[in-house]
């Protein structure tokens, strides 16, 4: 059976997350004083050598991005760290940030040298008060050892927005407004915050950047699978015996995260499907359990990776009452500044909640299909682009289950 | 310049097109719902979506810029599906009620559905059963047609800078609210209108008072006399299907009495008499040492935005009541007894581009006349209705003289409905008045044009007169910011609620874009040089009223019938 | 403090009113209007955006809350652990349907989308604090608890 191999938790348990000198005594900020050491240039093509591709959902190559905030020329830029984590199942973020909060700050710090930016915001998601006092405990400390030189970092705290995980709904937010997507072009690298060039990661990605700094590109490229290389942490919820978290290489499969460190089914029961990569996620069933978990796998079999949370459900489950209840997620969710979102999700919970009163028709199972394809490609953001994909896939692949349902 | 080939034709656009510019250079057209040629882009509708190669998501027309190479694709099967869902969305959203509604027959919306033929709505109605706002007597809103383009939203706080309105909730909870989630009445809206130009369907327009008339019109005792202000002939000539400006004044005169009107006169006779009194209170201002800059007090959006957000600067107001109001308490006591009608018969009726005016007619203080002064304030739009309801064909009608008394004016009150207007026809007047002079060239073309903020400076006799002009609130706030901040070099300044002033009033036909606006203008300063009298002061039945009734400008009845006073507005919450 | 002190304390910081409302609803547990219109104020907003603001997100309200703010998790992994039954204990205990506030104004009973303590479902928040794997068995002790 594959083997969890700990980059982004090399340190989870293993010290003190209020103590910056247990991070310091495991070599911590030995990849910062390293990257100092190297040219911005040098440092950005390291990073994209090591092929890191972002762990927030999108999977852009970190340092190809880095390098379009390199390039601009601003007075002022800066980065931020995307703690918004709001998929349903997912508190991988959470784990990093109270385990080993400075791994999270140095990474941030080498990325505001590698960009040429000196002021740094974590955006913290409100659900995680404790979260925010523990950042905020080890920015003081990483201050008053002065490690991480001309950079500053500062907490801000979402509000009960899944939108903001949208990383310009995310930069509005910091701005004090309504978390609103904003029209892409131009992009955040381009122009940001405040107008400024600005790189928004997620709590992952950048914990895994001392690491790729301080064992090198090559060695981080070789692990897990070449187009996305290094690990992820999975969070395993629903159906599934251990209901825990794993950190594993992107080559291991489905089916080793499920039966393998999940332990299989809950209760002897039989699998029905998982959803994987948070509840934007699609639901895959048995069929696809050997896919490995990488990025363009997942895409292969038009599910995603995401976030990295792993939905398990058995076969007595009622996947037509679980996608009905995430329809509501969305309906709820949707930030409602375009029509397709606004209206679809609505619609979407609707059609949904029909069909899983025993009220709906094979008509309204067509509807739901040109729904979501048309929201998937017509929505303003990735929050109305995903939505549908529970219902498509569901639709897909449990029909039956649908049908059972009609009037 | 970028090489792009729009369904299959090729075509090269200048740099920073987006593909709906693009697209227009090659003569497609791509439909749009929350696109507004002078407000931001916002890319929120989704209706203009297109392919563009590579790239499995549609891009917004309205939004994507096009880069060298790009093939798009603007009517696949894909984007036609994605257009007609989107719409069906919207429709099944919002009330299907369009044979009732403000907005039918000019309604972007309603086009979008016809051009999609959109049918069977495959998705229930459900319409969000909110109550109409009915708190103003200037404009209502009706929550439930509201499809969040957002443009009502720009209009008020980025053109006027005025934020009554704002967002509220998320998802399908969203909506278009005045701010904190009240009435209108109880939000900073100063009634200007400009959102219901914005609005590209019914949610919001303007409270209708054609019942009021109909009702005056059919009772035998009452007298209708009616009113019509500058800017209402030129655009109601694009309302009963005429270019801007080529509806003859007279035959609306005679349309009007067609259509049971008893009297029609002119506000701008009032207008030209404005001249006589604001000129004269601006040179006793100059000489005696009073509140200095003056500001015009003709637009009534502009004297509820004051009296809201600059009430520390009220005695900057001209104490002149507007054209309107003056007309007012004129045509229930000058105007009756030169007639021999008794005032308590007379309905006085006013025909306004502005939406504002209904507001004003209503002030408890516009009595003077010790009747209520104006009566209503029909819109250009409802006097548009009136014509269609009754049947007017224009093109048949004799041309008809205005009542007397009241119906004489000049060029210098035609330029009223112009940003500027005012200010030039007051130098016309108060050049000739201090000068003792004969002003050979009366156009001040410094005071025209859509630039939002003119100045000028002329010579008096060695004294010069600095003024300035602003058109849309957004405008007029640094005038007043500097103003408040003690250096504001200017002693007189105009100002105008509307962009482009009374031709881009509240009341005027549905106005999305601001060359509509300019080309209005253009009409004014035409019908202004046709004119045989351009100077206030030569009006004759100006002449008249001073001679019969007012005896002097800013004298004993001047002050009792053509001047006011303002009050602050105690908002808190701006 | 009062909330004209909290504000203040805020005023300085960038995009901080999200900041001060959290501030504020620590000690009010919601956002009363004089709230949002000094807000506006403070951070040099139109009353109309600071409302459309706290409008916006889902642990903002404007309406009066209790004093302990009781939120179930509803997302699929609570939902197919047992969130329903949660819901039915809590709202028997107190008496209240979801979206209401105890008489005695002490408990409020919100939604909430996932909290992100998904290794022990089903979660409950009460003013931000977590108890994780709830039970129906477990309602009335955590409710008295908080009294």
């Amino acid at each position: 059976m594959a083997e969890e191999m700990r980059i982004v938790l090399r340190n989870y348990g293993k010290i003190d997350p209020l103590k910056i000198d247990d991070y310091i005594a495991s070599g911590g900020y030995n990849a910062l004083n390293k990257a100092r050491g190297m040219s911005q240039a040098d440092l950005i093509n390291e990073v994209k050598a090591s092929n890191l591709r972002g762990r927030g959902g999108a999977g852009f190559n970190c340092g190809a991005k880095w390098n379009f905030a390199y390039q601009a020329q601003a007075d002022q830029k800066y980065v931020i760290c995307n703690a918004d984590e709001g998929e349903p199942g997912t508190y991988k973020d959470r784990l990093i940030m109270e385990g080993d909060p400075q791994s999270l700050l140095e990474g941030m710090a080498i990325c505001g040298y590698a960009i040429g930016a000196t002021q740094g915001f974590i955006y913290c998601r409100g659900e995680y008060p404790s979260v925010v006092k523990t950042l905020n405990a080890a920015i003081a400390q990483a201050k008053e050892k002065g490690v991480l030189g001309d950079f500053s970092i500062e907490v801000r705290m979402g509000a009960g927005a899944y939108v903001c995980g949208e990383e310009t709904a995310l930069i509005e937010s910091i701005e004090g407004k309504r978390g609103e997507p904003r029209i892409k072009p131009p992009f955040p690298p381009v122009i940001g915050l405040w107008g400024k060039p600005t790189i928004v990661n997620n709590v992952e990605t950048f914990a895994n950047i001392p690491a790729i700094v301080e064992k090198g590109a090559a060695w981080y490229a070789g692990i897990g699978t070449p187009s996305y290389p290094g690990t992820k942490i999975v969070t395993l919820t629903g159906d599934v015996v251990n209901k825990t978290f794993f950190e594993v290489p992107t080559d291991t499969t489905i089916r080793e995260v499920i039966f393998g460190f999940g332990g299989g089914i809950l209760g002897g029961k039989a699998f029905k499907a998982v959803q994987i990569g948070g509840t934007s996620g699609a639901f895959i069933p048995a069929a696809n359990l050997d896919t490995p978990i990488g990025f363009d796998a997942m895409t292969a079999i038009g599910a995603a990776l995401g976030s990295g949370a792993v939905f398990v459900l058995n076969d007595t489950r009622d996947i037509v009452d679980v996608t009905a209840r995430i329809a509501k997620f969305f309906a709820h969710e949707s930030c409602g500044k375009c029509a397709p979102c606004r209206e679809g999700t609505m619609r979407m919970h609707d059609l949904m909640d029909k069909i899983n009163a025993g009220q709906g028709k094979a008509a309204d199972v067509a509807l739901l299909n040109k729904l979501g394809r048309v929201m998937s490609y017509s929505c303003l953001c990735g929050l109305g682009q995903a939505a549908p994909s529970p219902v498509l896939t569901t639709i897909e692949h449990f029909a039956a289950d649908y049908n059972a349902k009609l009037a | 310049m970028i090489n792009v080939t729009i369904d299959g034709i090729k075509a090269s656009v200048p740099d920073g097109s987006t593909i709906l510019q693009a697209a227009k250079n090659v003569g497609i057209n791509i439909p749009t719902l929350c696109y507004h040629p002078d407000q931001s882009v916002k890319a929120n509708c989704r209706v203009c979506v297109c392919e563009v190669e590579g790239n499995r998501l549609l891009q917004a027309a309205c939004s994507q810029p096009v880069f060298e190479g790009m093939v798009i694709k603007t009517r696949t099967p894909k984007v036609i599906e994605a257009r007609k869902t989107i719409l069906e969305l919207i429709l099944a959203h919002h009330p299907q009620d369009c044979l009732n509604c403000i907005r039918n027959e000019n309604c972007e919306l309603q086009s979008l559905a016809a051009e999609y033929f959109i049918r069977d709505n495959p998705f229930e109605l459900k319409v969000r059963g909110l109550a109409k706002d009915l708190s103003t007597p200037s404009l209502f809103r009706d929550p439930n047609k509201c499809v969040l383009c957002r443009r009502c939203i720009e209009a008020c706080s980025v053109v006027q800078i005025v934020n009554a309105l704002g967002l509220e909730e998320r998802g399908s909870h969203a909506m278009v609210v005045p701010s904190l989630g009240k009435d209108l009445i109880d939000s900073p809206c100063i009634m200007c209108g400009q959102c219901i130009h914005a609005c590209p369907v019914g949610a919001i327009g303007e409270v209708e008072d054609i019942d009021k008339l109909l009702a005056a019109i059919a009772d035998p005792e009452t007298v209708v006399v009616t009113q019509i202000a500058p800017a209402v002939r030129l655009a109601l000539s694009e309302e009963i299907g005429m270019n801007t400006g080529d509806l003859p004044m007279e035959v609306f005169v005679a349309g009007l009495k067609q259509i049971g009107f008893d009297h029609v006169l002119h506000t701008n006779f009032t207008a030209d008499l404005t001249i006589l009194e604001e000129g004269n209170e601006l040179l006793k201002r100059l000489s005696t040492g009073g509140t200095l800059p003056m500001f015009t007090s003709c637009s009534p959006g502009w004297i509820n935005f004051c009296e809201t957000f600059y009430p520390d600067l009220l005695d900057n107001l001209s104490t002149c009541k507007s054209p309107q109001q003056m007309f007012g308490s004129l045509v229930k006591t000058y105007w009756a007894d030169k007639m021999g009608i008794a005032p308590s018969k007379i309905f006085s009726v006013s025909i306004m581009p502005c939406v504002a005016k209904k507001f004003e007619a209503s002030r408890p203080e516009m009595n003077a006349s010790g009747f209520r002064d104006v009566d209503i304030v029909l819109t250009t739009r409802e006097i548009g209705r009136l014509f269609r309801m009754s049947g007017v064909d224009f093109r048949k009608l004799a041309p008809q003289p205005f009542s007397p008394w009241m119906g004489e004016y000049t060029g210098a009150a035609v330029i009223f409905g112009a940003t500027g207007g005012v200010m030039e026809a007051a130098l016309r007047t108060v050049y000739e008045v201090v000068m003792q002079e004969t002003l050979e060239d009366v156009n001040f073309t410094v005071a025209r044009g859509f630039e939002g903020i003119k100045e000028a400076e002329v010579d008096l006799n060695g004294t010069v007169v600095k003024v300035a002009i602003a058109h849309g609130l957004g405008h007029a706030r640094k005038l007043m910011d500097q103003v408040r901040a003690g250096e504001s070099p200017y002693h007189f300044i105009e100002i105008m609620a509307c962009p482009g002033g009374c031709v881009g009033g509240g009341g005027q036909p549905i106005t999305k874009a601001n060359v509509k606006r300019i080309e209005r203008l253009d009409a004014i300063y035409i019908e202004d040089e046709a004119m045989p009298v351009r100077k206030s002061h030569e009006n004759v039945e100006v002449k008249k009223i001073y001679e019969d009734f007012l005896h002097e400008p800013l004298g004993h009845k001047s002050h009792e019938l053509l001047h006011t006073h303002y009050h602050a507005k105690n908002k808190s919450f701006l | 403090m009062n909330f004209q002190e909290i504000l203040a304390k805020y005023a300085d910081k960038p995009g901080g009113m999200i900041e001060a409302f959290h501030a504020i609803q620590e000690q009010l547990n919601y956002l009363p209007e004089e709230v949002i219109i000094e807000a506006a104020k403070v951070f040099d907003k139109p009353v109309a955006q600071a409302y459309g603001v706290a409008t916006f997100y889902s642990m903002f309200s404007t309406d009066k809350r209790g004093k302990y703010v009781i939120r179930i998790c509803e997302s699929a992994p609570c939902h197919v652990a047992g969130a329903a039954e949660v819901v039915a204990a809590l709202e028997q205990e107190l008496g209240i349907k979801m979206g209401e506030t105890t008489a005695d104004g002490l408990f409020s009973l919100e939604f909430t989308e996932c909290v992100g303590q998904c290794q022990a479902t089903p979660v409950i928040t009460i003013n931000g604090e977590p108890s994780l794997d709830v039970t129906p068995a477990k309602i009335s002790g955590i409710i008295a608890a908080c009294k």
